[in-house]
């Protein structure tokens, strides 16, 4: 299997956290903002597992397990959360959660 | 043996306490006892101590009483302590004794006024205050005593409180005595400094043994000293004050104005004379200013026409011939003129507060007149204290004294015959306008219908709302006893009181002065005059004293004939030198122009205070930088999501560049 070089696959993880962040400074949907911090967590975790394959070590698969954890309890709590808010304030527009 | 003595000056604060504390709730007669009965107490401890003194003299002719350690700072170690020698036994007595006369004069005198116990209390801290002054061992509580009797100065001239123009009176009184406490104090910061130490008889040891006379410390220690003299003493050049503290009530003017307060200037000097004796120029200095204070004050006091005016100018002329006895060496010459100046001027004082108060509170001495068949007896004391005044037997009090100074003057080198001279022309103007009061007030027909008189009358009408209205009831009142018995016993003491040092020359014996000088050197007369000097001096003196009268007389005659003819009083026309000797010589003027008016104009520019605007820039700066961040706090999440991406961006920007 032809190996990816780590200069690009740190790009794409760095792309993709950019990615992230962006979503979740400009979108107002917190339901999208939820999903651009995912996708910030899973930029991190491309970055622990390419530093993994670099040095030839498990350490990085292994964090990224713990990302994953992190992430899908993060998702619950995150999800529930959000829910709750729309039940309460019949909207997820971030910029509406301030003052009430 | 007087291990007691504390209580002379603790009796009095006492009295001050319990009237403070429990004052409003006091009744009238319960407040006069206090008031006038801690005086009266203190007088009696006074005068058993002097007693005692007296009887079995102490070692070195002092006592000194040390109550305990005030401060110790590496060495310089200040006590609580009273000394007792012949020159605070004699001041003691007459602060006490006199002082009690007019607590006594006082419990009737401020009978219809509001503020009854406020007045009593303030009376009593000013004789404790004035007690320390002069039992103090050193000159740190002397200071102490010093301030006290300034403050009560202040909060009495503004007795009347609810007239703005008694207020001014008592701040102009306390800012121009206040110069002189300055130059005081910087003299103390000196002499400890120097010496090392503030207790006055150590002061006199080290300062002889370490400072030659005449040098450069010892005359700008001494000059300092005389700047505080002069401003409590209401000397030149800081004498403006004492004519508009008459704002306070008589028996005030009679306590602090003349008999004890303003003494304290000669005093001090009398107290710290060694200093002064090693600054020859500073003790020529003395007798300079008080040579020229005796006739300034007197001629503004032939002019003036508010009777407690004539009074204030009279007794800055008094204390003129004070300082003329301590320039020239007459020490005790000198407290000997306090004692008996205290005597007839505070029954001057008691005096014009009778007719004041028989008038309605009027001060023009133009709208008074007949006074002599309204009130006998006042005339009768007040002439007293006036013959007292200027000099003139059958009163011995100011006879004797006066002429003490007059012949150590004399016989004081070349400069004194030019103070004798000086002294004699002073004596001929103090019977000059004493006698114009007189005849005005007293002589003649009443003219207090003359309305106009009351709207023209210079400034100073006594603006006591409360007082006029309860006075408005009692016109023509008599002293009465209350108010009798002090002006009798006053003008007991101005017939008798020369006697305590009668000249020699006459068959008398220097009893007071004998006993100051065991504390006060002789002065510098070195060979005594024969007795037909002395004899001429003294019908040089006299004539000049007697020749007074008449002038007066002609005066007051001119005056009155223009009052008759013109009917009302006028006050606008005077000539030009009158308005001069009235206005003091134009002093207030002067002092207006080229400090009042500076000052007042730098406030009014500085109005927004430069330094402030430092601070407020400070306070402005902070006020932007807090709008500007409160912008970043405002509550939108994705805002923080991207401050928080900006600052991780700028730290790992930083990490990586750096």
């Amino acid at each position: 299997m032809a190996s990816v070089s780590p200069e690009f696959a740190l790009l794409l993880a760095g792309v993709l956290f950019c990615l992230g962040l962006i979503g979740v400074i400009v979108r107002r949907n917190l339901l999208f903002i939820l999903l651009c911090v995912e996708i910030m967590l899973n930029a991190a975790g491309l970055a622990f597992v390419v530093a993994g394959a670099r040095w030839g070590q498990p350490d990085g698969q292994v964090m990224f397990i713990f990302l994953l954890t992190m992430a899908a309890a993060e998702v619950a709590v995150g999800l529930a959360l959000l829910i709750l808010h729309f039940n309460r304030r019949k909207t997820l527009n971030a910029d509406m959660m301030g003052g009430g | 043996m007087l291990s007691w003595i504390w209580c002379i000056p603790a009796l009095p604060f006492a009295g001050f306490l319990v009237l403070a504390v429990f004052g409003g709730r006091l009744s009238r007669t319960l407040t006069a006892v206090i008031g006038a009965g801690s005086v009266g107490l203190s007088f009696l401890a006074a005068a058993a101590a002097s007693a005692l003194f007296v009887s079995y003299p102490p070692a070195g002719s002092s006592y000194t009483l040390l109550l305990w350690q005030w401060v110790n700072v590496t060495g310089f170690s200040p006590a609580i302590s009273f000394t007792l020698d012949s020159l605070s036994v004699v001041m003691i007595l007459v602060v006490t004794g006199v002082g009690f006369l007019i607590h006594l004069y006082s419990t009737r005198f401020m009978l219809d006024e509001e503020g009854y116990s406020r007045f009593f209390a303030y009376m009593n801290l000013f004789v404790g205050s004035m007690l320390i002054l002069v039992m103090a061992e050193n000159l740190l509580l002397l200071y102490l005593g010093w301030e006290g009797v300034g403050l009560c100065s202040y909060l009495l001239i503004g007795f009347w409180y609810t007239d703005p123009e008694n207020g001014r009176s008592a701040r102009k009184a306390f800012i121009v005595t206040r110069i002189g406490d300055v130059s005081l104090s910087i003299a103390l910061f000196i002499i400890a400094t120097t010496l090392g130490t503030l207790d006055v008889r150590e002061i006199a040891q080290k300062a002889a043994a370490m400072w030659p006379v005449g040098s450069a410390l010892a005359v700008a220690t001494a000059a300092l000293l005389l700047g505080g003299a002069v401003g409590k003493s209401a000397q030149l050049p800081l004498q403006t004050w004492l004519p508009d503290a008459m704002a306070g009530p008589s028996p005030v003017s009679a306590l602090i104005h003349a008999a004890t307060m303003v003494t304290a200037g000669v005093y001090l000097i009398a107290r710290t004379h060694v200093l002064f004796q090693l600054a020859p120029a500073v003790l020529l200095a003395v007798a300079v200013i008080g040579a020229a204070g005796i006739l300034i004050a007197g001629l503004s006091a032939t002019t003036q026409r508010n009777i407690k005016r004539i009074l204030a100018y009279s007794t800055m002329s008094q204390l003129g011939y004070m300082f003329l006895a301590l320039g020239v060496g007459a020490w005790s010459g000198a407290i000997f003129h306090l004692v008996t100046h205290a005597f007839f001027k505070s029954l001057l004082f008691l005096g014009a507060g009778v007719v004041i108060l028989a008038m309605n509170h009027e001060h023009d001495v133009f709208a008074m007149g007949g006074m002599a068949r309204k009130s006998p007896f006042t005339f009768w004391t007040f002439l007293i204290g006036a013959f007292a005044l200027a000099a003139i037997p059958p009163t011995t009090a100011g006879l004797s004294s006066k002429d003490l100074i007059l012949s150590q003057a004399w016989q004081s080198g070349s400069a004194g015959k030019v103070f004798w001279a000086l002294g004699i022309a002073g004596a001929f103007v103090t019977s000059v306008y004493i006698f114009r009061l007189v005849f005005i007030v007293f002589g003649g027909k009443p003219r207090a219908a003359a309305p106009a008189g009351h709207a023209a009358a210079p400034a100073h009408s006594h603006g006591a709302p409360a007082g006029t209205g309860a006075a408005a009831g009692r016109n023509g009142m008599q002293a009465g006893a209350v108010m009798g018995l002090p002006l009798f016993l006053l003008a007991v003491l101005c017939l008798v009181g020369g006697f305590l040092s009668f000249p020699q020359f006459l068959g008398g014996k220097p009893i007071l002065v004998g006993f100051l000088q065991m504390t006060l050197p002789q002065g510098a007369v070195a060979a005594e005059a024969s007795v037909q000097t002395e004899w001429m001096l003294s019908i040089i003196a006299e004539a000049a004293s007697l020749l007074g009268i008449p002038a007066a007389w002609l005066i007051v005659r001119m005056r009155v004939r223009a009052l008759e003819a013109g009917g009302a009083p006028v006050s606008a026309a005077e000539p030009a030198h009158v308005r001069f000797l009235q206005g003091g010589w134009g002093f207030d003027w002067l002092y207006d122009q080229v400090f009042v008016k500076p000052f007042m104009l730098l406030a009014k520019v500085n109005v927004r205070d430069v330094v402030d605007r430092v601070f407020d820039g400070v306070g402005g700066l902070n006020m932007l930088l807090s709008r500007g961040l409160r912008w970043t706090q405002n509550g939108r999440v994705r805002w923080y999501a991207a401050g928080a991406a900006a600052g991780a961006v700028l730290i790992v920007a930083a990490v990586v560049l750096l």
